[in-house]
Parts: C-alpha cells; structure tokens; sequence
C-alpha cells in the first residue's frame, strides 16, 4: 500500500482495496499520472479515446530499442535474430491472451480501424459481390462503419444496420431477422465506445453462423477490459488496438480463423508478404506474413506484449470487480444531479459514462472540467449514426481504465457543479 | 472559478448563447452557407440578405457550443447594415483578436460588443468555435457551395 499519496488522505472511500485489487499500487505504475493541470491533479477520464501507460512498456520499448534493434526475418545477424525473437514473441503473447489456437493466426496492423480495412479489402474483396449485405450495427465507431460502406458500393453490395432500444442494447430479434443468406458478414463492437455497452458476442455468433455468416468483431474497448476467448465466441475475426490496452499508439492485431487467412488475398503488396517474385509471378508468403509486407512496428509490437503482461499480471477478475465498482458509483453518483441524463444504461454495461447536461454543449462542459484538472472527451465520439440515433450532436463522455478511483468521479462531480455555476 | 474561464464564458457570451439574436431562417435571402466543426459536431446555417452590397438582414440556425452560437449571435447583430467588404474586413479583426487576445495588434475596445470574445485566446482549442460563423459568412458572401469545416 502506498504510504504517501496525496490523494488517498482525503479520500473516504478508500478504505480497503476492492476484491483484492490495489488500486494505489496500480497508478503508481503509471508515472503521468502523477501529473498535474492547471495546478490541479490530473483526473484522466478519457482513457476510451487512449489509455496511459505503464512505466513497464515504456521500459519494454526503450530496451528494445537499446539492446535489440534491427531488422525482423531478414538479417543473419545476432541482433536481427534477437529483434525477430522479440517481434515473434509479442505474437504469441497476443495469441495467448485472445486464447487464439495459432500465434499465425495473429497479424500485426496499426491498429483496430487497418484490421477492419485489411479485411474489407481481402475478405471482403474475395466474398462480398453485388447484391450481397454486410451486417453492422447502430452502435459501430466510425471504424467499423466507412470500411465496410466503400466495400459496398464498390461491389454493389448493400449496408444492413442492427438496430438498438433506448437503453443502448442492440435488439437481437432484429439481428437475427436482419441476417439472411445474402449476409457475407457480421460486424459488430464487442463493447460500445460511447454507451459501454458489452454486447453478447458469443449469442450473436451462433446466431450468424447457423446462418451461415462470419461475424467480425471490433475488440478495441473490450481488450483492456474483458478477458477474452476468441475459441470460445467462436468469431471468425477480432480486432484490437495496443494504446487503448496500456500499449502504445500505432500497434494493433487481427486475429483471424486460419481457415479464413488462407482463403484470403493478401492486404498490401511488398517484402516480407512473399516467398519468392520474379516480373512474371509472385509467390506469396503464409499467413501471417502474407498480410504483414514491409518492415514492422517492431517497438509497437514489444511494447504491447508489455501491456499485455500488465493486463495479465492484474488478476482479471478483481480488476473487472475494481472497475465495475468505479462504474456502478458513478452512474449512481452522475444520475442524481440534477438535469444530467445518462446516455447509454445497458444492463451489460463497461466503464463508459456518457451524457448530456440540459442543454449546455458538451464541448463547454469539457473545457470547464479541463480548467479543474478533468480529462472527458466530448463531442460524437466517432459515432455519428449512434448520436442520431439518440438525437444528440454530441455528448460528453467520462471513460474509466483500471487506474480510476471513487475520488475521480468526486472530482468530475464537483466539477460538474462549477458548470452548472457559469451556465446558472 | 478561475479567471481564464471567467474571460471566456463572460455573461454577454453566456446571454448570447442562450438566447441568440437573429436566430432564425430568412426566407428572402440571397445567398446561405452552411458551416461544420466536426470536432465538437457543431453545425450553422448562415443566410443574408443582400441589397446593392449592404447586409440588409442575417440570420442564422444551427446547433453548436457556447462559443459558437454567442459569436453567430454577435456576429450577426454586428453586420447589420454593414457593407459586404466591411464585414470580411471586420472578420480579420475579430481572428486577430481571437488569436492574439486583449493586449494583440487589434485592441478590443475598437471592436464594439465583439469584444467580448476576447477571452477565447486563451483557449486555442475554442477559437475554432467562434470563428465558424465568420468562415460560413465569407463563404455566403464569395457564393461557395461547399460547406466550410473548422477542422
Ligand atoms: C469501438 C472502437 N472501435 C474502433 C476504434 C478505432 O481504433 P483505432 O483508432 O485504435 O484504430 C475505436 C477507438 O478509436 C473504438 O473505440
């Protein structure tokens, strides 16, 4: 237990660690946040846009760098074996933490929106023909949304959207009327960038596939949340971002069904993607080198294996008991002042915190709570179609990751209270 | 409240926002052009009656920030009756004043009510806010289809 930190003293609620999890102990691996704004203590609540990072990765990264930089699969140098090693490694790092059946069947991609466009372009380029349907859902980001609309006017396929209820959940009657036999794909968020919602991954696959649909999930705000299986979801694809699970920026994974990956063209043409070329044939590469051509994010992806550890290190189950706690007081806390209306109340719910405040603009409300220290995101979250559904230009969000405190949502209450003084 | 937040949120913006003057459609318009800042969602439709180069009437509808709508607001009590090259020219007071703040090349004092919008210089990520309006004006005013963005 940490001795000295400032924040703890005057903290009611800490009084002993929730389920096991020790909190303190946790943020001071996370040097930033010792930051202060304006003056006052940074209360980082926007850890959905990107998480922070634990001193570990940073280490991780700056030894690769250190001691192990150069070329992956290329050199027959000891440092280009070493830094092979290290790339391969955070391969199977990944693999073991999605539970994936192959570490080949894990490609490194720059993140969760390329791994939606990788496949867009060769799956979907292979499966999707005119007259065809991709499936998504009401409550897809961006990401998992534009991808798969070029796709579709370029094959003169069509778009079908899941529909959700007020509540935020996707209505699974819908689902399963909407998935036919022209349905070449499924794609849904596994949980909700902007509502928190988790949705019932494994139902939706068995659903889409006793009709014979692959179904695609974007992980990228589950990974540093939820344990995940993709054996037991049985999904055909799963997408994460490293930097949204305590790794950094510009490192991401798809995992995909061998199966699949065999079947499909390869993504971008160049080194490292191909066994043999001559001007007249190209051999390609196996998968997952078939899909990854050019030199690698090698740091990116020895910095994520380093979250990863963190993420695994953490007990799982009393880190989801820490944050579910963080959630369950805020939503409480945030439901009974007085004009805010929660966006978002799924009883599956991650720890996402949208809303609206009467009718001051979201983006006044975080450069207010910015003043006090407070880091919210606001405005559509990405998420255009979601806000329209709710009628909403925008919204502001406080998002939690397992460093955030009962102490952070009094800091966003108070604050809260000091909006409500300059829009009296 | 600290004195930053005062300078940006003053009552006039406040007032402004809440209750925007001139927020409405013109059925007689004779040019409109409709502005975005996609980074807060925020939306404007601008229309303004023009005879023989003079603004005879302006009026806006939109959704948008506090910022945002004050300085439409402001904006569109200002130009009233103001000529077509006075009002762009007014437009490189005000982003001079919005960038570089009360003690910049353009003293706030020569700005009449405008000045009140001096408080968004501390604010970088805000001067977008209040110069949307500004931009869709001058895109009304040269007759461009395309809607602006202020990202
Ligand atoms: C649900 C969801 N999907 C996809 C993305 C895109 O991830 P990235 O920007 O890391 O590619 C994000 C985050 O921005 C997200 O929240």
């Amino acid at each position: 237990m940490v001795k000295n930190h400032p924040q703890m003293m005057n903290n009611p609620h800490v009084t002993s660690p929730v389920g096991g999890f020790d909190v303190w102990r946790v943020r001071q691996e996370f040097p930033i946040l010792k930051e202060t704004v304006y003056g006052k203590p940074l209360v980082y609540l926007d850890s959905a846009a990107t998480s922070q990072k634990p001193q570990r990765v940073m280490d991780a990264m700056s030894h690769f760098f250190l001691r192990e930089n150069a070329n992956v699969h290329r050199g027959v140098h000891y440092l280009s074996e070493r830094a092979t090693e290290a790339y391969e490694n955070a391969r199977v790092k990944v693999a073991r933490f999605l539970n994936a059946k192959h570490a080949n069947e894990i490609i490194f991609v720059r993140g969760t929106t390329e791994a939606v466009n990788l496949v867009a372009a060769t799956f979907g380029k292979a499966q999707v023909g005119p007259g065809d349907e991709v499936l998504i859902t009401a409550m897809e980001h961006h990401s998992n949304i534009v991808p798969w609309q070029m796709l579709c006017q370029e094959k003169g396929a069509h778009l079908r959207v899941t529909p959700i209820n007020d509540a935020g959940e996707l209505i699974l009657s819908e689902m399963e009327r909407l998935i036919g036999p022209k349905t070449k794909l499924v794609a849904v968020t596994h949980i909700s960038n902007v509502l928190g919602t988790i949705n019932p991954i494994q139902e939706i696959v068995k659903m889409a596939h006793a009709k014979g649909a692959p179904v695609f999930v974007d992980g990228a705000q589950a990974a540093p949340h939820l344990p995940i299986d993709v054996q037991a979801l049985d999904c055909d694809f799963y997408a994460i971002s490293g930097h949204k699970m305590y790794g950094p920026t510009g490192i991401g994974t798809l995992y995909g069904k061998r199966e699949w990956l065999d079947a499909m063209p390869p993504y971008q043409g160049g080194g490292d993607m191909i066994l043999s070329v001559s001007f007249e044939k190209t051999v390609y590469n196996k998968p997952p080198n078939k899909f990854e051509a050019g030199t690698p994010n090698m740091a990116g992806a020895v910095g994520m294996a380093a979250a990863i550890d963190f993420v695994m290190d953490v007990e799982h189950h009393s880190l989801v008991t820490h944050e579910h706690d963080v959630l369950a007081y805020g939503m409480a806390a945030l439901s009974t002042f007085p004009g805010l209306r929660l966006i978002g109340t799924a009883s599956a719910k991650s720890g996402v915190i949208s809303f609206v405040l009467d009718d001051i603009h979201p983006h006044d409300i975080g450069t207010i709570l910015d003043r006090e220290g407070i880091a919210i995101r606001t405005g559509h979250h990405c998420a255009q179609p979601l806000m329209n559904r709710f009628g909403l230009p925008a919204t502001a969000r406080a998002s939690l990751a397992c460093y955030n405190t009962r102490h952070d949502i009094d800091a966003l209450m108070a604050g809260l209270a000091k909006v409500r003084e300059v829009f009296r | 409240m600290n004195d930053e937040l005062r300078n940006l949120y003053q009552e006039v913006v406040i007032d402004h926002s809440k209750q925007p003057r001139n927020f409405r459609k013109l059925t007689d318009a004779t040019c409109s052009a409709e502005g975005y800042n996609p980074l807060c969602g925020d939306q404007l439709t601008l229309y303004v009656k023009l005879t023989n180069e003079v603004i005879d009437d302006i009026g806006f509808t939109g959704s948008g920030c506090a910022i945002s709508k004050a300085s439409a607001s402001l904006m569109t009590a200002a130009l009233k009756g103001k000529k077509q090259q006075e009002a762009l020219m007014l437009f490189n007071q005000v982003h001079i004043l919005l960038t570089e703040g009360p003690n910049g090349r353009v003293p706030p004092d020569t700005l009449g009510k405008l000045a009140v919008l001096s408080g968004v210089w501390e604010f970088p990520m805000r001067v977008k806010c209040a110069t949307l309006a500004w931009h869709t004006l001058r895109n009304a005013l040269e007759g461009k289809e395309i809607p602006v963005s202020t990202e």
